[in-house]
């Protein structure tokens, strides 16, 4: 079993009118099975309203399923006892890097997460130094949160999240509300964890050329996995992809228009270099 | 008819130990019906900028004139200022809260103190202006797709027929095609209106397709305000700023560096498409 496994998940919201009465239910979740391997990169796509995040939320047991079942390092989520073991294996970092910082001092915020843990003091100060330089942020230690930019204040949050020495992060649209260098900063950092220091990622993104290096693609609509498969498989599927109100990355959509244009390319370049190489140059 | 901004200062608590210039010596003439892209990293001072130009923050010095008119002298009518310059705040669908769309929509001009029988005019043109289908009227907002829900909210700000709109960054945080949607909507609207439009954004793409005019926030002031083609031409400039060039761009460097001839100035994908057939010598 993976380190994230669902089977036949199911998530139901109950909707009611303004009396209480139950007016419907809409599945969020539908069926859903994931099998995810401990150091994967994979990322989740699909429009506003598909069950990305709904599903995350089950990841770090925010929300149990209505139906079928979802383990987290071999532990169900729906097991009571286990909660705490569950949100310290898998970590979440959410959109608003101003929602997720309650410190007054950089380090401090990253040391509250190992400090509920009960981990000794010592180590506390060592987790938060290492968690601050796995992303770049050891040096803005002694600084006041606000006065950081939003890409270096969603560092903070992954490093705090980094101190409690998960297994697996699940980022949900942690780029949403940064300027480019921000959300280059985050994708690097993102990203060195997953190759230094093996913590498998599950980020949930709009941005499509933040998951070109991801091991696998989940794309979701109607609370179902619509495609699966690497970055090349899925974006080779232009088409389908812009069906499910999604696109490609621009390197991606332009290989793809000239080759409309009679130019022979193959579908599915992910990179510049990869143009140029497909080009002939 | 324009906005000026003639020495515009702003300093956060003044006269304190946090004192914080927020815009330095900012002089800008936005004429009639231009789409307007402002960019710059976050805390460079854009979001103090607007809020400037419908008087919800004051100059610490300098002055703004909106068509000739000081806003900020004695007896000026804010009022009627604020529903010229409509600004779409952030995440707008936070505010919305009435029970259903099209009461959400009344609620502006219906304090402009309109006829009834305007209030609901205006109302129903803004949600037809947005592209909301007249099922969705008698529906609680909260109901609403995101995409959705932000556009009655950018609705609510049409409905005072604003001369001047101004956005920031209204597509945060929607998938691709509700981004394209909403832009999409909005090009079309200033053609139809003339209305002056300023989009603030964090993607360069964005900006490349539909502006024509780009100014640039760096450190509470004006870096860059040029139309989008030179502007980009200053790539390194706008990375070292936290910015950075279409994707378009950087593709077609690495194209010419690889021995394509074709400029490298190019923002936008159709242009790039057709710059390398070009080359290629296919048309």
């Amino acid at each position: 079993m993976g380190i994230i496994k669902t089977k036949d998940l199911v998530f139901e919201y109950i909707r009611r009118d303004e009396e209480g009465n139950v007016e419907g239910i809409t599945k969020a979740v539908d069926e859903v099975s994931l099998d995810i391997k401990q150091g994967d990169f994979v990322a989740i796509l699909g429009h506003n309203g598909s069950g990305k995040s709904t599903l995350a939320k089950h990841i770090n047991a925010i929300l149990y399923p209505t139906e079928g079942t979802v383990w987290v390092d071999g532990m169900d989520t729906a097991d009571d006892d286990k909660l705490w073991d569950i949100r310290q294996k898998a970590g979440m970092v959410f959109q608003n890097p101003d929602n997720q910082i309650i410190g007054q001092i950089v380090e401090e915020d990253v040391g509250f997460g190992p400090e509920n843990l009960g981990v000794p003091t010592k180590e506390i100060w060592e987790r938060v130094e290492e968690s601050l330089r796995a992303v770049g942020m050891y040096e803005f230690r002694k600084h006041s949160p606000n006065k950081l930019s939003g890409g270096q204040k969603q560092r903070v949050s992954i490093a705090g999240v980094i101190a409690m020495h998960p297994k697996c992060i699940v980022l949900d649209e942690p780029t949403a509300m940064l300027d480019p260098n921000g959300r280059k900063e985050v994708i690097r950092a993102v990203r060195a964890l997953n190759d230094v220091e093996n913590i498998t990622i599950v980020l949930i993104t709009h941005y499509m050329e933040e998951i070109i290096y991801a091991d696998k693609v989940f794309v979701m609509d109607e609370g179902k996995v619509a495609m699966e498969g690497t970055p090349r498989d899925i974006f080779s599927q232009v088409e389908k992809l812009k069906s499910l109100r999604l696109d490609v990355p621009q390197v991606t959509l332009l290989a793809h228009e000239l080759r409309k244009s009679g130019l022979e390319i193959v579908d599915g370049i992910l990179t510049k270099e990869e143009l140029a190489q497909a080009l002939g140059l | 008819m324009s906005i000026i901004l003639n020495h515009v200062n702003h300093i956060y608590e003044e006269d304190t130990a946090m004192a914080f210039p927020a815009l330095t010596d900012i002089n800008l003439e936005i004429p009639d019906g231009q789409f307007i892209g402002l960019i710059g990293h976050t805390g460079s001072g854009k979001s103090t900028l607007v809020q400037h130009l419908n008087g919800l923050l004051k100059p610490t010095s300098g002055e703004i004139y909106y068509n000739g008119a000081d806003i900020n002298e004695e007896g000026f009518n804010k009022k009627e200022l604020r529903s010229k310059v409509g600004l779409v705040f952030q995440y707008p669908e936070h505010q919305l809260f009435e029970i259903d769309v099209f009461s959400d929509v009344c609620f502006g001009p219906k304090n402009l103190g309109l006829e009834k029988k305007e209030v609901e005019l205006r109302a129903y043109t803004a949600l037809k202006q947005v592209g909301i289908a007249d099922e969705y009227f008698y529906q609680s907002p909260f109901d609403l797709s995101g995409g959705q829900k932000r556009r009655v909210a950018i609705a609510g700000v049409l409905a005072m027929k604003p001369e001047v709109l101004i956005l920031d960054e209204p597509t945060a945080g929607l998938d691709p095609k509700g981004r394209d949607e909403i832009l999409d909507q909005i090009a079309k609207l200033r053609e139809e209106t003339g209305m002056t439009v300023i989009l603030v954004s964090h993607s360069m793409e964005d900006v490349a397709k539909y502006v024509d005019r780009i100014i640039v926030m760096n450190k509470s002031r004006v870096l860059f305000d040029d139309v989008p083609k030179e502007v980009f031409r200053h790539y390194k400039e706008l990375e070292k700023v936290g910015l950075a060039a279409p994707q378009i761009t950087y593709i077609m460097q690495e194209l010419k560096a690889k021995g394509l001839n074709v400029d490298t100035d190019i923002t936008t994908l159709e242009e790039a498409k057709e710059a390398i057939l070009k080359a290629l010598g296919k048309k």
